[in-house]
């Protein structure tokens, strides 16, 4: 007997999503552990999911997730080198 | 357009990352750098980004990224592959050249690279986040002899010619130059993209060579001796007041008012 999860074709791009979310959060200011284990519980809070196109929309939401770290992490190193070498600038 | 012809050249720097705190050695030779995350220098990243999206645009056939230093260098140089480099050059300096390595050393290999290859468009940051030098793009240029567009926030290709947007003291300076060039990276030349991890992964691919100083005929003595490092002054706590009587008071024992 095979199990739904194995055959999923989603699967792989369900693990793909996790992997590129946790080398994100290796940056994350309040420390990879801390990201680490809010990503493992949002990812185990939706591992009933069957449904194809809620399945879908989560992977979907993961990217919007990454975006916007990568967002984050390039402005926070924006305003951190803008601090010490512009400082004059907003004055 | 004949632009197309234009081959870049990156340097890219491993620094101690911009967000760790650096500490001095106890003995003062210099700061602790085992064990503490390094990345590449973010003015390099903006480099590199101006190169790749150049070269998205067709007007660059291919960039090559090159970094000088000790194995972990290679690293810094897969970053940039992950961001768009087509390859990559490691100029390998053992660990005892390296710790006396300069910009007027850096120069020297980047000018020897840069004719070795061919190219006519050098990149680079234009200083790097951890000795904050600020010579490296122009010694290279002053070896080649080559034009230097420095402090770049825009650069524009018009044949065989650069258009070079320049950061100066209370604005911008417009300057055009004739290939090839040196151009050095300013903050606000672009924005970054991430290398990604499918990215990285996809950069192991990428070939990068290992080069020594010598055969590129370099010699790496330093006329440069470090006396001493110390850490910036500590700033001073400062006082909470309760009211605003207390607040005159103490301006007036500081001699504020």
């Amino acid at each position: 007997m095979e199990t739904p999860n194995m055959t999923n074709p989603l699967r792989y791009e369900v693990l793909n999503l996790y992997k590129n979310l946790l080398y994100l959060g290796k940056e994350y200011p309040k420390g990879a552990d801390y990201f680490r284990t809010r990503l493992k519980k949002a990812f185990l809070k939706n591992k009933g999911v069957t449904d194809p196109e809620e399945i879908k929309q989560l992977i979907a939401r993961g990217e919007f997730v990454m975006k916007e770290l990568e967002a984050l992490y390039f402005l926070r190193k924006y305003r951190a080198l803008k601090q010490r070498y512009y400082e004059d600038d907003n004055k | 357009m004949a632009a197309s012809g234009l081959r870049a050249m990156v340097g890219v720097k491993r620094v101690i990352d911009y967000a760790v705190k650096v500490r001095v050695k106890p003995d003062k030779t210099g700061v602790v750098t085992d064990g503490v995350k390094h990345s590449m220098n973010p003015f390099c990243e903006i480099a590199v980004e101006e190169a790749v999206r150049l070269k998205e645009k067709k007007l660059v056939s291919e960039v090559i990224a090159v970094s000088c230093g000790p194995q972990q260098c290679q690293e810094t140089i897969r970053t940039a592959l992950a961001m768009g480099a087509d390859r990559g050059v490691h100029v390998e300096i053992p660990a005892k050249d390296y710790e006396s390595l300069g910009p007027f050393q850096v120069s020297k290999i980047l000018a020897a690279l840069a004719k070795k290859e061919g190219v006519n468009l050098l990149l680079l940051g234009k200083q790097a986040i951890d000795d904050d030098c600020n010579q490296t793009g122009q010694m290279t240029a002053a070896f080649l002899d080559w034009p230097q567009g420095t402090f770049a926030s825009q650069v524009t290709v018009d044949g065989d010619w650069l258009k070079v947007e320049r950061e100066v003291d209370g604005g911008l300076e417009t300057v055009r130059l004739k290939l090839p060039v040196v151009v050095t990276a300013d903050l606000r030349l672009n924005e970054p993209r991430y290398a990604t991890l499918p990215n990285i992964m996809k950069a192991k691919k990428k070939k990068i060579e290992v080069v020594k100083p010598s055969d590129l005929g370099v010699d790496l003595t330093s006329r440069v001796k470090t006396l001493n490092v110390e850490d910036p002054p500590q700033r001073s706590a400062g006082v909470k007041v309760e009211t605003v009587d207390d607040l005159v008071v103490k301006l007036k024992e500081s001699g504020r008012i």
